[in-house]
């Protein structure tokens, strides 16, 4: 397919990044380099600045400071129309009045290419996310996901030099979000375009992400390869956003945490001594039916099994907290609810919650 | 079940028909009235309708009100849809501002906006020109406020953000953007707003009476001093055609767009005064 012929993706930075808006800033010095090819997910909870960065890269928005590289060259000041961006919106962005082929070519018709291969690409396009039958088609007369598929066509229509993604995906139903996530990806890799994507669901930036970046008030938290992001966060807002935490009280001591009489080692050895809140993943609890001991400070009643599909989520009561834990379905059928149980927590690093370890030492 | 159904639907016809009856009866009477003869016994005659084109001052006043129309519709359409699109996009907290504008001149009389706006005609007419086109310029105010509403319904019933935006992103300018994305997704609001207008412009006489223009209603008004006859046919001529326009317009509102969503067929009734006030006071 030709698509690939001149696809060598180009490398994009931003630097510093600040965006201000009447005295808040949304997004606070960000700076983040994306390889030619990769695709990154920026994630975070809204309001996070995640889709201020993707508009500031498409030039929809205008810097406070900092620049936008495109392949080494300084697309700051240019305009959306001038940026060779090629973006995805939330919201459905097909033009009403145009068919799904129509769509497609726009952009080749700003470009000025003549009609004939204007419509040989767009139907190449449209082959590409699957839709070849579909290029007649005017947009209320596709599903959601077929719209974003068209969208997906029209924004790689134009080669453009980076793709941006602004949640594409949060307004279709689970089943078609799934099949439609996996889907970019392999348009993505095929095309090998330079992609960001922006995204306030955790299990979408790790599942496509080449890296991921987690952000929380304007700011970059972490970097990293999805799986890095799940089992090493670097901060507890993080730990808390990625995935579900259990915050488990404990005594941190010599680089160590003591949860319940369980040693656990820290991330940070060089956390201060004392009362602190231990931030323990749900897979890291695992379950034995408590024949024996009665009592004890791991000890708990089971209070409600969630069905999750291959694993099962199980929530322990312990007298005084709620403790959840995740497991393989087929182990979950052994501790029904109401149950007595027993938790061993398995010693992975974990971190420590800032907030209760600052209340505690004041 | 069906006798309540069928007491509604009586009560329907009847509204229906005293409706009716209130718009039809007076044009009904002023034809009527058009094709007497002169003459108490006299035969019906449709001699006042064929003097119409043989009256020049109303040929003449008739392509001069169509042409104002026109003008003043692309006036309306070229000042008011970028503004309302750029306010929408760039400047929401304006929006609030400009339609208290634009709605304006509803709440001021005419005759009072005609006082306030004679220097400047006479001012014009003396150092510019003295055609009758420049008319448009205050019609362009009278017609704001439906213009406006109409424009507003059209808007509000895209996604302009989003749609203007994946335009540019792939590298339409902002020409491009209102001509090929904006203007296509709302032909009802925009041929609503251009009919209403038109059919202002048509009705107008305050205006160009005051200003010594002669449109359409004012060479009605001189008409009817010489032929009572004329003067209400081309009356009713023109009311008809206005109603013509206006049914146009109330399909285009109507009608389900391609889209699959129906426009919201806002259609604020333009004051169309196709008879000079004037001339009824005069009882002629």
């Amino acid at each position: 397919m030709s698509t690939n012929g001149s696809k060598l993706g180009v490398e994009v930075r931003l630097e510093q990044l600040r965006r201000v808006f009447a005295g808040v800033v949304a997004l606070d010095e960000l700076s983040l380099t994306l390889a030619p090819g990769e695709l990154v997910a920026l994630l975070g909870p809204s309001g996070c600045g995640k889709t201020t960065a993707l508009r500031l890269v498409a030039g929809l928005d205008e810097v406070t400071s900092g620049k936008v590289l495109f392949g080494g060259t300084d697309v700051t000041t240019l305009g959306a129309n001038k940026r060779d961006v090629g973006m995805v919106f939330q919201a459905y962005s097909l033009f009403p009045h145009m068919t799904a082929r129509q769509n497609v070519a726009f952009g080749l018709q700003m470009r000025h290419v003549d009609e004939q291969a204007r419509n040989r690409r767009s139907d190449e396009m449209l082959e590409l996310v699957g839709l070849s039958g579909y290029a007649d088609r005017f947009a209320h007369q596709l599903s959601g996901g077929q719209q974003q598929r068209v969208a997906l066509a029209r924004a790689l229509a134009i080669q453009p030099k980076v793709l941006l993604l602004d949640e594409p995906l949060s307004a279709l139903d689970a089943k078609v979000r799934g099949r439609l996530r996996d889907e970019i990806r392999r348009v993505q890799l095929e095309v090998g375009i330079t992609t960001l994507f922006v995204t306030h669901d955790q299990e979408e930036a790790l599942a496509i992400a080449d890296r991921v970046g987690v952000m929380n008030k304007g700011r970059l938290e972490q970097l990293g390869p999805p799986t890095t992001i799940y089992s090493r966060p670097a901060t507890p807002f993080v730990a808390e956003f990625v995935g579900l935490t259990n915050r488990m009280e404990g005594e941190v001591k010599g680089g160590e945490v003591i949860v319940r009489g369980t040693r656990l080692p820290l991330v940070r050895p060089d956390t201060p001594d004392g009362t602190a809140v231990a931030l323990v993943r749900p897979e890291a609890v695992s379950l034995a039916s408590d024949g024996d001991a009665g009592g004890g400070p791991l000890v708990g009643t089971v209070i409600a099994v969630a069905f999750l599909g291959a694993t099962s989520r199980v929530t322990v009561d312990l007298g005084d907290m709620i403790v959840l834990a995740q497991m393989p379905t087929s182990q979950a059928a052994a501790t029904p609810a109401g149950s007595r149980v027993s938790l061993t927590l398995r010693p992975d690093p974990v971190l420590i919650a800032r907030d209760e370890t600052a209340a505690a030492e004041a | 079940m069906s006798r309540r159904r069928i007491r509604l639907q009586a009560l329907r016809i009847a509204i229906f028909a005293l409706a009716a009856a209130f718009f039809l009866v007076p044009i009904g009477a002023m034809f009527e009235f058009s094709t007497r003869g002169i003459g108490v016994a006299s035969p019906r005659t449709l001699s006042a309708w064929a003097a119409i084109p043989s009256t020049p001052e109303l040929a003449t006043a008739i392509t001069v009100s169509l042409e104002l129309a026109l003008i003043t519709s692309l006036l309306m359409l070229g000042l008011l849809l970028p503004t309302m699109v750029w306010v929408r996009l760039r400047l929401p907290r304006l929006n609030r501002i400009v339609e208290f504008i634009c709605l304006m001149p509803l709440t001021v009389p005419a005759i009072a906006l005609v006082v306030g706006i004679k220097p400047l005609y006479i001012w014009i007419s003396l150092n510019f020109t003295d055609s009758i086109l420049t008319l448009s310029f205050a019609y362009l105010i009278l017609v704001l406020p439906y213009a406006y509403r109409s424009l507003d319904a059209g808007l509000a019933a895209i996604d302009l953000k989003t749609l203007t935006e994946a335009a540019r992103s792939l590298g339409a300018g902002w020409g491009t953007v209102m001509l090929r994305v904006v203007v296509p997704n709302m032909p009802a609001a925009i041929l609503n707003a251009s009919l209403l207008s038109a059919s202002l412009v048509l009705g107008e006489y305050t205006f160009a009476n005051l200003l010594n223009y002669e449109n359409l209603q004012v060479a009605i008004q001189y008409v009817s001093l010489v032929s009572a006859g004329t003067s209400i046919a081309v009356a009713v001529a023109s009311l008809l055609f206005a109603f013509v326009l206006l049914m146009i317009l109330s399909f285009a509102g109507s009608r389900r767009r391609r889209g699959g969503r129906v426009v919201p067929a806002e259609t604020p009734i333009a004051p169309v005064a196709t008879v000079p006030p004037s001339l009824l006071a005069e009882g002629s």
